[in-house]
């Protein structure tokens, strides 16, 4: 077994532990601190395949932003733990089964499918490369985003705003 | 070198675990979360699939995906907080009044 | 020992340089904290801590003793995980982001392998440095929400939409400098800067060509005192409105680690101040024959320093300050001589340069918590928002139209 396939298998056992844990905890800030566990490792294994940029973006804006937002909502509106509903025994019985056999069977199927793939490329791809194609060749699509920004940012403001009260 | 296929299978892993934990949490803002966490797994596979073919556009598309879950994170956090203005509450089963 | 150096080349070589870097930073956190109790109080007329040791120099240590041995009250109804992952979150964050900052640009031997003055080098050094930084916000927020207190939660909710906003500014502000220097790598930043307008004047970009980044720093400065949560932007902590902010809850060695935790971050943002606009660790003298004499700096600096120690030393009121104060003296004038000596003389150039310029910036930060009053909360807010941020766009679109004209 060689490093990389350690620190995968380290990274990989985090990311899933924290899936989980995002299932079974009850307070939402408990849920959002297990998904940036996540968030974390997956930077972890995009440095592992050599994708530097997206794994300092992924935490800066994952990480650094979106979750920040979350846990922001969460401390504002002074969230509890989650009710505790009356699962009906349908949903305990075979509900349950029934997620842990789609996640195995998702897993297996992807897993079979895509066995003897080979990574072609190898080593860590320069910011400069990746920089020139989204400037260049995906430039369209990238001033597209600065408008959904915006938009996002109009919508958000316009429905967390107050009712001026007469 | 860690093998394509292990990338993908985890992907797979927590994609499924997104999925899961989307239909059997309670609370809007989990949902929310578990979308988050689906839509890291496509990343994942994007990035995976950007090394396996040898191709950049895969890591391209890993932006504009992020952009997006920023810009759906702005939105429904906004009108989760107008539910929880309007109804008081964040459990999704309480906020049922188009059923009557 | 040379072989085993080569096996493993982790163990032999980064660890001890992480040993010896964290020993050094969490030594200078101490002093950091004697440092600016003595600037302020010399700043109000006053005379800061004296009692403990020859002009309180050991009173580092005995603050560091009270902390160990107060109370660790846990409030009650208080999170429990959450309440103890703040302060590791926080500090934790705030050390690790030492490992990218290169003191210097030679590389020195250890057991026969040549390594760089840093932990590591890395590609986007840059960019990790920024993501440390984001992350940072969780120690603030978690600490403030799960104390299960009202002032904590304020506290909390204010100084966490501080710095995700002022981290915008402070973002941007960069970008100029980025563009400039077409690379993250802290490093190769440091080497882009070298060279002299007229023969003399350094080209660090503060004053580079093609654009000269002065509005660049004055907005990452600001933005990166707003961003460390310190006065004039320590909101957080007003203590008139606040008590103490997120970390009123917190007692002993916790405290103590959010205590650290904000000195650590003053010292990267004053190392990532001296490496982005002042060069790092060049020196800001020409390395021409005439300016030779320049390389003696370091050790006539150290000299200097030792002989006022010694001739002040023995005129010190107490016993035990005539005794200790000229034997700092004498390691001074010995660290000045071994400056001197002809092998180290190249070597000592850069992590002397640097260590001074991140002096000079460690005082202003002090400077300015002396001298400025404290903002309003919603002055902060559109300072942030309305001024920074517009400014520090326009700082980045002059930049890349200067950078393109100069290039045709």
């Amino acid at each position: 077994m060689t490093a990389q396939i350690a620190v995968f298998l380290v990274l990989a056992a985090v990311a899933v532990a924290g899936a989980i844990s995002l299932i079974l905890q009850r307070h939402p800030i408990h849920s959002a601190l297990s998904l940036i566990t996540v968030m974390v490792a997956l930077a972890g294994l995009y440095l592992l395949q050599g994708a530097e940029f997206v794994a300092a973006v992924q935490i800066i804006v994952y990480g650094g932003a979106i979750m920040v937002l979350f846990v922001f909502v969460i401390m504002l509106l002074n969230a509890g733990e989650e009710e505790r509903t009356n699962m009906s025994s349908m949903a305990h019985y075979v509900g349950v089964p029934l997620g842990v056999v789609f996640v195995i069977e998702m897993a297996y199927w992807i897993g079979r499918a895509t066995l003897h793939m080979n990574a072609r490329a190898s080593g860590v791809v320069s910011t400069r490369d990746l920089s020139n194609l989204l400037f260049r060749e995906y430039v369209f699509p990238f001033e597209l985003t600065s408008f959904l920004i915006l938009i996002a940012l109009l919508g958000a403001l316009v429905l967390a705003r107050r009712e001026e009260s007469e | 070198m860690v093998p394509t296929s292990y990338f993908l299978v985890l992907s797979a892993v927590l994609f499924g675990l997104g999925v899961v934990a989307f239909v059997f949490k309670r609370n809007i803002l989990t949902i929310f979360m578990s979308i988050e966490l689906m839509l890291n797994a496509v990343n994942l596979a994007f990035v995976t699939f950007s090394r396996a073919l040898g191709q950049l556009q895969g890591q391209v598309f890993v932006f504009f995906v992020i952009v997006v879950a920023a810009a759906e994170a702005a939105v429904g956090l906004g009108i989760v907080i107008l539910i929880h203005r309007n109804r008081g509450t964040l459990n999704v089963e309480r906020v049922d009044s188009l059923k009557d | 020992m040379n072989e085993f150096a080569v096996q493993h080349p982790i163990l032999a070589v980064a660890l001890p340089k992480i040993v010896v870097l964290l020993f050094v930073l969490l030594t200078a956190l101490a002093y950091l904290t004697w440092f600016e109790r003595k600037v302020v109080a010399h700043i109000q007329a006053r005379w800061g801590p004296y009692r403990v040791g020859p002009h309180g120099l050991l009173q580092p240590l005995a603050d560091g003793v009270k902390f160990l041995f107060k109370e660790d009250v846990t409030p009650a109804g208080a999170d429990k995980f959450a309440y103890f992952l703040a302060p590791f979150l926080a500090l934790s964050l705030a050390i690790t982001s030492i490992a990218v900052i290169p003191f210097g640009p030679k590389e020195f031997s250890v057991f026969g392998q040549s390594t760089p003055l840093s932990i590591t080098n890395l590609n986007i050094g840059l960019l990790v440095l920024f993501a440390i930084t984001s992350m940072g916000v969780y120690g603030v927020a978690l600490a403030g929400w799960s104390s299960n207190s009202k002032y904590p939660l304020l506290g909390g909710l204010r100084s966490s939409a501080q710095m995700v906003s002022y981290e915008l500014a402070l973002t941007m502000s960069v970008v100029g400098v980025i563009l400039m220097a077409g690379t993250f790598n802290l490093s190769e930043i440091v080497n882009a800067q070298q060279g002299f307008h007229w023969g003399f004047v350094p080209r660090w970009n503060l004053i580079g060509w093609p654009f000269p980044q002065v509005l660049g720093f004055l907005l990452f400065f600001t933005s990166a005192v707003a961003e460390t949560n310190r006065a004039p932007f320590d909101l957080a902590e007003a203590e008139s409105e606040l008590v103490a902010g997120f970390h009123t809850e917190y007692a002993s060695f916790k405290f103590a680690m959010f205590f650290m935790a904000e000195y650590a971050s003053m010292i990267t943002v004053s190392c990532l101040a001296t490496i982005l606009f002042f060069g790092g660790w060049l020196s800001p003298f020409p390395q021409t024959p005439i300016w030779a004499w320049t390389h003696y700096i370091p050790a006539a600096a150290f000299a200097a320093a030792g002989l006022a120690l010694i001739v002040h030393g023995v005129r010190y009121i107490t016993m035990f300050g005539r005794v200790v104060l000229p034997v700092l003296g004498l390691a001074l004038c010995g660290l000045g001589v071994l400056c001197g000596q002809p092998g180290m003389l190249d070597f000592v150039q850069g992590p002397f340069w640097f260590l001074l310029k991140i002096a000079i910036f460690l005082f202003i930060y002090v400077w300015v918590r002396g001298t400025l009053p404290r903002f309003r909360y919603d002055q902060l807010m559109g300072f942030g928002w309305k001024l920074l941020l517009p400014l520090s766009i326009v700082n980045v679109v002059l930049t890349s139209l200067a950078i393109v004209w100069t290039q045709q």
